[in-house]
């Protein structure tokens, strides 16, 4: 294998109902920095039906380059038929490193093409870089249950491949007008070539919790020792107007949703405000509420990792604390309703 | 008669687990081993399916001697029989050695008792990537469906099966040729306690040892950390920043000292959506 002939950084371009996934674009921001230290090209890799409308927001995000696959067999997204266009594109135009968002599309696809290259991938990655010279890729993530942080790299093989963490990097500000070349491929696959069937697709009419999208959330964590304790969770939340989180234990032990869960195997969130309670800090919690405006952690532990990692932090204890905090909330907020009101 | 393969992993309790933070590396002994959680779930809806249409269920895992303990657990859960591939030589695998070395025991399996389908947990609490399951199914070249959080139908007459797939807004309905392989979701079923019946069984069971040298068709060079084209090159705790302020005082008088703190920032709950 010839790393020579390997060159430019590939992000895969996610796209659901004419719209370009928010963590692709984050990509592409990630992904100049890295192509722009090598000195190589930035490409998408944008497969779909009815999909080549969108390489004007790919170029506009930062990509010199969109290879489109626009096919009705790529109506859904399905793993045989997508992966096939991945790998057509990738022997033809032998990129140095791919990256995909971390959704369950993104690492479906990581897998399978990696496994057929072969190469390897680094999963969830929350930091990336690129050593100048050699183009090695480094791609760090929480590792062994998110205790610790390790660089993962991948020296044999090119492409080298790695699935990122939504949310982590940031997006560059979109440059209106911006183009760049599209390459547009086909390859032949028919309908019978694919063994798998998308024979329906079921909105949830139940509106699911995006604890992503809340300015204010109060997360709680195993402290607060049984299901009936992480109620005053839910209180503080309810009086803040908040979105509930909670750390992996939490979630593990049944007393709330998944969907709930903040950290490397949850969401990664950036509130305005984060109250992290009873909860220790482990990292893989920590990479999922890092970014956010402000941090107060209350912790019956001084030592707990989580106050390394707030802005403000409370030792004591939860039920002590929070009931307190819930009265003088309500207190200060009914103030500020009558004030506004009263201004209005 | 189904046959169904759950491909399972014994992992420490990372939950448990302590760091040695001199070296930065996991000390085992202060976390016992467990079969991973998620791959419960995968025996379990193997079992499910099994108890639906009639069936066998097998279970393969690539570890260390005690990983029959793993074995065990899922024999309690039901399954019939156990396969542990074992040998220094897969030392060090990462997810594509790995899928490499667990493909070559289901390869072995297959020729005692052809397989239908394979089902794998959606990842392992101790690596976190989710990439064996999808590996396996590219290399026996049948469909990988991850994210399967129910099983509709599975027709072996016919050779084909009906799942959904869990998708960020609700779920699509995919149907597969069988053989295929699916990572199932957490929330496919509930594992219940095991019955008597089970643990007796499995108290007394004695899985299926096998090393490389049993199994057929092997490239040595693909295994273990030879055949892992990752490396974790550096283990590092991240930089600490400079930490918080700590309030003093009763809990009535931190919390005081926490609101003067927020309200002197009210911006901050200028919130999008309604309060």
């Amino acid at each position: 294998m010839d790393f020579q002939d390997y060159k430019g950084v590939w992000v895969f371009i996610e796209q659901k109902d004419g719209a370009v996934a928010s963590v692709s674009l984050e990509l592409l921001g990630a992904g100049r920095k890295l192509a722009d230290k090598r000195g190589v090209v930035l490409a998408g890799i944008l497969i779909g039906e009815n999909v080549k409308h969108l390489t004007n927001t790919v170029f506009e995000y930062g990509a010199d380059t969109v290879y489109v696959y626009d096919q009705p067999i790529f109506k859904h997204y399905r793993t045989e038929s997508y992966m096939k266009a991945l790998l057509d594109c990738s022997d033809k135009h032998k990129p140095e490193i791919i990256l995909f968002g971390a959704t369950s599309t993104g690492k479906d696809l990581a897998s399978a093409v990696a496994t057929d290259l072969p190469t390897g991938l680094t999963a969830d990655t929350t930091e990336l870089d690129v050593e100048e010279e050699t183009g090695l890729l480094l791609a760090s993530r929480p590792a062994f249950g998110g205790n610790i942080m390790a660089t993962i790299l991948c020296k044999k093989y090119r492409p080298q491949m790695a699935t990122v963490r939504s949310k982590v990097m940031k997006a560059l500000p979109p440059q209106p007008g911006r183009t760049g070349k599209v390459v547009e491929e086909t390859i032949l696959l028919k309908e019978e070539d694919i063994r798998t069937k998308v024979l329906e697709i079921v909105r949830e009419t139940v509106k699911k919790v995006r604890i992503d999208e809340a300015d204010i959330i109060v997360a709680g964590g195993k402290g607060l020792g049984s299901y009936e304790g992480f109620q005053l969770i839910h209180h503080l939340a309810e009086t803040l107007g908040g979105a509930v989180g909670a750390s992996r234990d939490v979630v593990e032990a049944g007393w709330i949703d998944h969907a709930h869960q903040v950290g490397q195997t949850g969401v990664t969130v950036t509130p305005k405000i984060y109250f992290a309670i009873g909860i220790s800090g482990a990292i893989q919690h920590i990479v999922g509420m890092k970014n956010a405006g402000l941090i107060i952690a209350i912790n019956k532990d001084k030592e707990a990792p989580i106050f390394q990692n707030c802005h403000y932090g409370i030792v004591g204890d939860a039920f002590e604390i929070v009931p307190v905090l819930i009265e003088q909330f309500k207190k200060a907020l009914s103030r500020e309703k009558v004030s506004s009101t009263s201004e209005g | 008669m189904l046959h169904i393969v759950a491909c399972i992993k014994q992992v420490p309790d990372t939950k448990i687990i302590k760091m040695n933070p001199k070296t930065n590396t996991m000390d085992r002994r202060t976390a016992p081993a467990i079969l991973n959680p998620y791959d419960a779930h995968a025996v379990e809806e193997a079992v499910r399916i099994k108890n639906r249409y009639g069936g066998h269920v097998s279970v393969v895992t690539m570890g260390p001697p005690p990983a029959v303990n793993a074995i065990k657990t899922c024999i309690e859960i039901g399954a019939d029989e156990g396969y542990l591939i074992t040998d220094r030589r897969f030392a060090g695998a990462d997810t594509l050695a790995t899928s490499y070395a667990v493909t070559k025991a289901i390869e072995k399996i297959a020729k005692i008792k052809p397989v239908d389908l394979i089902i794998c947990g959606k990842m392992s609490i101790d690596g976190d990537t989710g990439q064996v399951g999808p590996g396996i199914a590219r290399r026996l070249d049948i469909p990988p469906l991850t994210s399967v959080n129910k099983v509709e139908e599975i027709n072996q007459e016919e050779g084909f099966a009906i799942v959904h797939r869990k998708l960020e807004e609700g779920y699509e309905v995919v149907k597969s040729t069988l053989p295929c392989l699916f990572s199932v979701e957490k929330t496919i079923n509930e594992v219940p306690y095991s019955p008597l019946p089970n643990m007796l069984k499995a108290a007394r069971y004695k899985p299926h040892i096998w090393s490389v040298d049993d199994l057929e068709d092997v490239d040595i060079k693909q295994l273990g950390l030879k055949g892992s084209p990752t490396i974790v090159s550096k283990v590092w705790a991240p930089q600490k920043p400079a930490g918080g302020t700590f309030f003093e005082g009763s809990p009535a008088a931190q919390v005081e000292q926490l609101l003067s703190v927020l309200f002197e920032k009210k911006e901050l709950f200028e919130t999008k959506g309604e309060v």
